[in-house]
């Protein structure tokens, strides 16, 4: 579903690349956390994602799309299969919960009687059926993310992305944001989650192992090119692999097999 | 992109953005006014034209005693020389189409008759004119004809064309008017740049609205829409305002007021001002349209 193959992103003007030969892949229905400190390059990964940035060399293929050649007339097509959710929220604060996920819909041409029926269908996925009328102020933090989840997820999207999605928020929301991210997840989306919080994934990891059929690893932190590593990114990913809906399990790729190495150093 | 959900945000934008939007539609409406202004004074110039070289006269004027034409010396145009004068004047039809003669005295009372509200009209004395023969032509061009066969004729004072004064007042007609159209380019240039920082205001107080459209995969066209349909629309406005105080200058300054003030000549009327109109209004748009899509291009990334 993503694939970084030894991708490297310098930002003009930058001293030391944000990401330095970073490879990663993700398969369809997965959950995975991308864990690493503050300046690690998480978000960056993300933004290679979605072509908000062009990697400065390497490949990276999302949704079956090579992103370093994809045209610009191509990304709006490639973001409608992704949904973003950020530690800001990025509501639209003059406009209800409604029509903050509406917005979503609208800007996409889709139509008011598929608005009328989708809109008010994901508000009770994420938990805020009867909220509907409020405005963004007018919610606290963790309903304001569920907002911005259902505004992600509306478009029914393969792929949700979500940058620090409970740094604004404190642990017991966190817990049930992380919560909503799964489940979202079971019903069939691939999700990455960056995130600087590791007790955060660890007890999510805990207490999900048991439930999930899926199996969760910590891969071992990657310090590329760990000669200097301030000066070189590094981050681990901690993935829980379900097994698609569709089809059977990976062959070669048995079920709780320690898949460590995802992010390779090179 | 649903076309109401389009004009609900236009409608939202525009009155977000009023004051931008009315300074927008002021700086166009008074380019768009003089541009209209200046070209409808070159109708003008046109239509006065087609007017008075219908009627142009070439005047012959005789001596009188003590005429101030140096061709005379000081002596009067003897009767012989008067009727040889029309005699030749008559062979020449055409291009010579009516031959007029008009006396000193005659003369004298038309003067005082054509300015008669000003103080010139007590100073003159019937000495200062001369009887004349005042030729109309079939074709207004042809005037050298006559300027060459009489000019230095026996008894023959001067020969005026009045063509060459009518042409020495178009020509400041004309210039009036280019004046207008530089002053309204002038105009053009301000309402362009005016255009283009409204919307590179608009695009950074709305960065939040266009990142969240790119974000969930909206088209280019559907980010930058609303930004050229907004100018669009104020522009158009103020084009509008313009066409109407152009319908408003016309229709009571020249149909309601100058035309009656001046009987004497023909005026542009309401159907010059729809000549106009279109073109001015297309240029508008165009010009909207092009100024927002080069200020897209820079300063709203999609």
């Amino acid at each position: 579903m993503i694939l970084f193959d030894a991708v490297t992103k310098t930002y003009p003007k930058a001293t030391r690349p944000a990401l330095s030969e970073v490879s990663l892949e993700v398969e369809r229905g997965e959950f995975v956390f991308i864990v690493g400190s503050s300046g690690s390059g998480k978000s960056t990964l993300l933004r290679l994602a979605i072509r908000e940035e062009r990697a400065t060399s390497g490949a990276v293929l999302v949704a079956g799309r090579e992103l370093r050649t994809l045209p610009d007339r191509r990304v709006p097509m490639l973001r409608r299969e992704i949904g973003t959710v950020f530690q800001d929220f990025r509501l639209l604060p003059n406009k209800s919960v409604f029509q903050n996920v509406a917005f979503a819909l609208q800007v996409i041409g889709k139509s008011r009687a598929l608005i009328r029926q989708t809109v008010p269908e994901t508000l009770r996925v994420v938990g805020l059926e009867g909220k509907e009328k409020r405005l963004p102020h007018q919610l606290s933090g963790g309903e304001q993310q569920r907002v911005a989840i259902a505004r992600a997820i509306v478009n029914k999207p393969t792929i949700l992305l979500a940058d620090e999605p409970t740094g604004n928020l404190d642990p017991a929301t966190s817990r049930a944001i992380v919560e909503l991210l799964d489940r979202i997840n079971r019903s069939g989306t691939t999700v990455v989650v960056a995130t600087h919080d590791h007790e955060m994934v660890n007890e999510f990891a805990a207490g999900s192992s048991s439930s999930t059929p899926g199996s969760w690893c910590a891969t071992r932190p990657t310090a590329t090119t760990a000669r200097r590593p301030r000066q070189s990114p590094s981050f681990e990913s901690m993935r829980a692999t379900r097994t698609p809906r569709m089809g059977p399990p990976m062959p070669g790729r048995p079920e709780g097999s320690a898949d460590a190495g995802r992010i390779r150093p090179r | 992109m649903r076309a109401g959900f389009v004009l609900g945000e236009l409608g939202t934008g525009l009155r977000r953005n009023l004051s931008m939007a009315v300074s927008v539609i002021l700086v166009t409406m008074i380019s768009m006014y003089l541009l209209g202004l200046g070209l409808l004074a070159q109708r003008q110039v046109d239509t006065m034209k087609d007017y008075w070289y219908d009627r142009v006269q070439v005047s012959i004027f005789l001596c009188v005693e003590g005429s101030q034409y140096a061709a005379c010396s000081g002596k009067a145009t003897t009767p012989t020389q008067r009727e040889q004068i029309k005699a030749q004047l008559e062979q020449m039809k055409p291009p010579v189409k009516e031959i007029f003669y008009e006396s000193q005295a005659d003369a004298f009372k038309r003067f005082k008759e054509q300015f008669k509200n000003s103080p010139l009209a007590e100073q003159a004395t019937e000495r200062a004119f001369a009887d004349s023969f005042r030729v109309s032509l079939t074709d207004a061009g042809k005037y050298d004809v006559i300027v060459s066969s009489f000019s230095g004729a026996p008894g023959v004072g001067r020969v005026q064309d009045q063509k060459q004064l009518l042409d020495r007042f178009f020509a400041f007609m004309n210039a009036v008017s280019w004046g207008a159209i530089a002053l309204s380019a002038l105009m053009v240039l301000c309402a362009v740049l005016l255009m283009a920082t409204t919307i590179r205001q608009t695009a950074f107080s709305r960065r939040r609205e266009t990142g969240i459209m790119r974000l969930v995969g909206a088209s280019n066209a559907t980010i930058q829409l609303p930004f050229v349909l907004e100018t669009l629309v104020s522009a158009l406005v103020g084009a509008s305002l313009a066409m109407g105080l152009l319908w408003a200058t016309v229709s009571y300054g020249i149909g309601g007021y100058l035309s009656k003030a001046l009987m004497d000549t023909a005026f542009i009327g309401m159907t010059d001002v729809f000549a106009v109109a279109p073109w001015v209004v297309g240029g508008v748009a165009i010009v909207a349209v092009l100024t927002s899509w080069f200020t897209l291009r820079r300063y709203l990334r999609v």
